[in-house]
């Protein structure tokens, strides 16, 4: 059993998996649920010194073909809850599970003293740390709050030191994707002092249209407003931007990965792009706590596979193979190779390489036989291989020397 | 016509959940040059029309299928899908292909549920076409003619359309309202059927000739032929189609008694056996005369025959029809030589007690009316047809199952389906060169 405990900025938690701040912490119940199912931290739904009102009717879900929940977008608000009720709750889970992280997110309008109260109050019961919610792009974003401040650096570097200045526990903020370079949000928290970064935040999104009704969905009496998109259909998206904090000197703090994590697979790719926990919610909304003992299992067994004691060891493993375009070796071939032994004659090859790609597989006279690669004119695009229904049916195969490097820099820098 | 409905139990086919649907339609891999579709007699766009399921346009979907088959609903029932599209699906290699028979039929339901109009009749073209016959051959070819602008005339000798379809396959697994909503899309396109009137009898088939630009002959087969042997003429004796007829029509067949007897092996003796056992027959056997694999009924047919109680008796070959005051009262049998030549041995006599006798053993040929249109066929009545479903008479025609040699591969409904609709654009060549 490999030892899954992790410290992310000064939050210890018994395991990489937290629950991030959303409808499954939106109250004591469900996180005394989640802690015993075995989650090791949860971000409390974001607290306010005043409780907001939400709408009703506030997600919705993106379903490919049979897949349902490929995706989902909302328009709930932060809690709805007094601030008491959710103080009194949060003692009470971290009284029964004392070993567990609890954070609790917040957010408050953009005054100094808003926030020192916050803090002040947050602090009256025992939390293990906070997140700044500067991510939230729908609904507070138009008070000022949530994402508002997100995009601009600036604030979010005020904003930190104030809570910093207030804060006993250590302070995780929240950024929003919905900005042209994460790098300079992520830069501007670690410049203010925070403990980590947590990324990303949803996406604006608009889920869809009813084809008979012509209404936006999901529509509050007729009418929708922008959303936030999450879901394994962000997972790339967030990986993306979680990598290019990572790698990011000026950034340099902990990072908390969020973004499509459904499963241990997910969480094994967002720790060694960065992540020191990570954070889910959809897979939760979809499934229930439950699934935590499926992504314990199955990274404990990956862990245990590979000899690696500790799960810190993986963090940001990835990220120094995560590079520059410029830095890639122009002299790498590969090519695709089909398996006729595998293949199933289905043709999704043949006719995605045909009519998208570069026209370089071949289909014998005989539909009994299995597509052939003109390996000659191949550029080892992948989208065969991406296409085929079978498992390693088509293999991408490496057939340059392997001993020469050459890379765009180089050609940039060579130049007189 | 008012065609009674008769179900005679539950229909074989289940019906897909939506559920079903949404997992086998998504399951699809849509497979280019796909092998289902290459498997099939009408070339069905089978990827086409079940992502159209899959994205809910199910108008199209139906307009797919109908497209490539004119009586795609009723062979979504009758198909032996498993040797054809889903047995060509690559899933296969899974050993679970995709239930395209009934996806197909949940698509092509959903048209006849909501009367779905899927065709349009061409600009006319001022030519006419006589088809004789409105089986799946005759079908096909007046829609292809009709959505190609020629005025079509079917002539059928029966009070409704749609032959086999309609009145010789079983309800459970073929309701007659399926044929007949084919015969009525044909219809709708502006082509007339004269129903209840026999060509050669009723109808002259030089006046035809005189009448029309071209004639289709699409007649089918008809009756069981006689055994030979003594006894058949008793009451309880029966033509498989004139008793699977009888009671899809709602028709009184009589006192079937404790032990029916079928004779034959193929759909149709199927057929008349499982239609006994609904109709309340205790007991059904199957005599065939050679091993159950030469057995020219699908798998799928004798599979669901042994699950509804039917019994098989095979290497017997029936010597003549006990008879006691005019009425059936058993079988003798004779054993056939093991190796399958369904040589009977001498001397094996046995008696097996029946009430009811249904003869299962191929159709005849209309060879009169062939002859009655100068057509060729060879000894067995079966037309001669060049790749273009000519006969040697200019103008004439023919597809179906009165072109195709018995115990053939290609005798099914669909096979019938694709020749009328070669037949159809055979004809339109010939007649398009002529408006020109």
């Amino acid at each position: 059993m490999a030892d899954l405990s992790i410290e992310l900025g000064g939050i210890r938690s018994p395991n990489p998996f937290w629950l991030a701040s959303a409808p499954p912490t939106n109250s004591g119940y469900q996180v005394m649920r989640a802690f015993a199912a075995g989650w090791g931290g949860a971000v409390w739904k974001t607290l306010a010194l005043e409780p907001i009102v939400n709408v009703t009717s506030r997600f919705a879900g993106q379903n490919i073909g049979a897949y349902r929940m490929a995706g989902m977008n909302n328009i709930e608000l932060i809690t709805d809850r007094p601030l008491d009720d959710n103080l009194r709750e949060i003692a009470e889970c971290k009284a029964a599970y004392p070993d567990r992280a609890i954070v609790v997110s917040l957010m408050t309008e953009c005054t100094r003293e808003s926030w020192h109260e916050l803090v002040r109050r947050c602090e009256t019961v025992p939390v293990d740390g906070f997140e700044l919610n500067f991510g939230c792009p729908h609904g507070m974003s138009e008070r000022g709050q949530g994402a508002a401040v997100g995009q601009d650096p600036e604030l979010v570097e005020l904003i930190t030191r104030w809570v910093k200045e207030a804060a006993h526990v250590p302070v995780i903020v929240k950024l929003t994707p919905n900005i042209t370079d994460v790098r300079y949000t992520a830069r501007a928290a670690a410049k203010g002092g925070a403990d980590a970064i947590s990324l990303i935040n949803t996406l604006n999104s608009l889920m869809g249209v009813d084809l008979d009704t012509w209404l936006p969905i999901p529509h509050v009496d007729g009418k929708s407003s922008h959303g936030g998109f999450c879901g394994p259909s962000v997972k790339p998206i967030a990986l993306n931007m979680v990598g290019a904090c990572a790698k990011d000197e000026q950034v340099g703090i902990p990072i908390s990965g969020i973004g499509g994590i459904a499963d241990w697979r997910d969480a094994v790719e967002f720790m060694l792009m960065g992540s020191t926990s990570v954070q889910v919610c959809t897979a939760v909304m979809h499934h229930g706590f439950r699934i935590v003992a499926d992504m314990i299992d199955g990274l404990d067994n990956y862990l245990d596979a590979r000899g690696i004691a500790s799960v810190r060891e993986i963090v940001g493993q990835t990220v120094p193979r995560f590079v520059d375009w410029n830095d890639l070796n122009l002299d790498y071939k590969i090519v695709a190779r089909i398996d006729p032994e595998l293949c199933i004659r289905c043709n999704k090859c043949y006719i995605a390489c045909e009519d998208a790609a570069h026209q370089c597989i071949d289909r014998p006279a005989d539909p009994r036989l299995a597509p052939v690669v003109d390996e000659e004119h191949c550029v080892g695009c992948n989208l065969c291989q991406m296409v085929c229904p079978v498992e390693n049916c088509i293999e991408m195969v490496r057939v340059d020397a392997g001993d020469t490097v050459h890379t765009w820099r180089e050609k940039l820098t060579s130049v007189p | 016509m008012d065609f009674p409905s008769v179900s005679l139990g539950p229909p074989i086919a289940k019906r897909l959940s939506r559920l079903d649907v949404q997992i086998e339609a998504n399951r699809c891999l849509n497979c280019y040059d796909a092998p289902c579709t290459r498997a099939c007699p009408t070339s069905i766009d089978v990827p086409r029309f079940i992502g159209r399921i899959a994205t809910g346009d199910l108008v199209g979907s139906a307009r797919t299928i109908m497209d490539a088959n004119p009586v795609g609903a009723s062979c979504a029932r009758v198909c032996p899908t498993d040797q054809l599209c889903e047995g060509a699906c690559v899933y296969n290699a899974d050993h679970n292909p995709i239930r395209i028979g009934d996806l197909q039929r949940y698509a092509t339901d959903w048209a006849i549920r909501e009367n779905a109009t899927l065709f349009t009749a061409g600009p006319p073209t001022g030519k006419r076409v006589a088809v004789i016959g409105s089986g799946p051959a005759g079908l096909a070819a007046a829609r292809e003619l009709a959505r190609w602008g020629h005025a079509v005339t079917v002539y059928e000798r029966d009070a409704a359309a749609g032959g086999l379809d309609t009145y010789g396959i079983v309800p459970f697994r073929l309701p007659a309202e399926i044929a007949l909503w084919e015969a009525e899309q044909v219809r709708a396109l502006g082509v007339e059927i004269r129903t209840g009137v026999t060509v050669g009898r009723d109808v002259d088939p030089a006046a035809l000739l005189a009448e029309y630009d071209a004639v289709m002959i699409a007649v089918g087969m008809g009756a069981v032929p006689r055994l030979g042997i003594e006894g058949e003429d008793a009451a309880g004796v029966w033509d498989a189609l004139d008793f699977i007829r009888t009671a899809k029509c709602g028709g009184d067949v009589g006192r079937l008694g404790e032990r029916v007897a079928i004779i034959g092996g193929g759909n149709t003796a199927i057929d008349a056996a499982t239609c006994s056992r609904r109709l309340g027959a205790p007991s059904v056997t199957m005599y065939y005369r050679r091993g159950a694999e030469r057995m020219t009924a699908y798998d799928f047919e004798i599979e669901f025959a042994q699950l509804e109680g039917v019994e098989f008796r095979t290497f017997v070959i029936p010597k003549r029809i006990l008879v006691e005051n005019g009425r059936v009262t058993g079988l003798e049998l004779l054993a056939t030589d093991p190796a399958g030549t369904a040589r009977p041995l001498p001397g094996t006599e046995c008696v097996v007690p029946a009430d009811t006798v249904i003869l299962a053993i191929g159709q005849q040929r209309h060879a009169d009316l062939l002859d009655a249109f100068g057509v060729s066929h060879d000894v067995n009545g079966i037309a001669t047809v060049d790749e273009a479903m000519r006969t040697n008479v200019p103008r004439v025609f023919a597809a179906g199952d009165c072109t195709f040699q018995p115990g053939g591969i290609d005798a099914m409904v669909v096979d019938a389906a694709q020749r009328g609709k070669d037949a159809a654009r055979n004809i339109d060549l010939l007649l398009r060169a002529e408006v020109r």
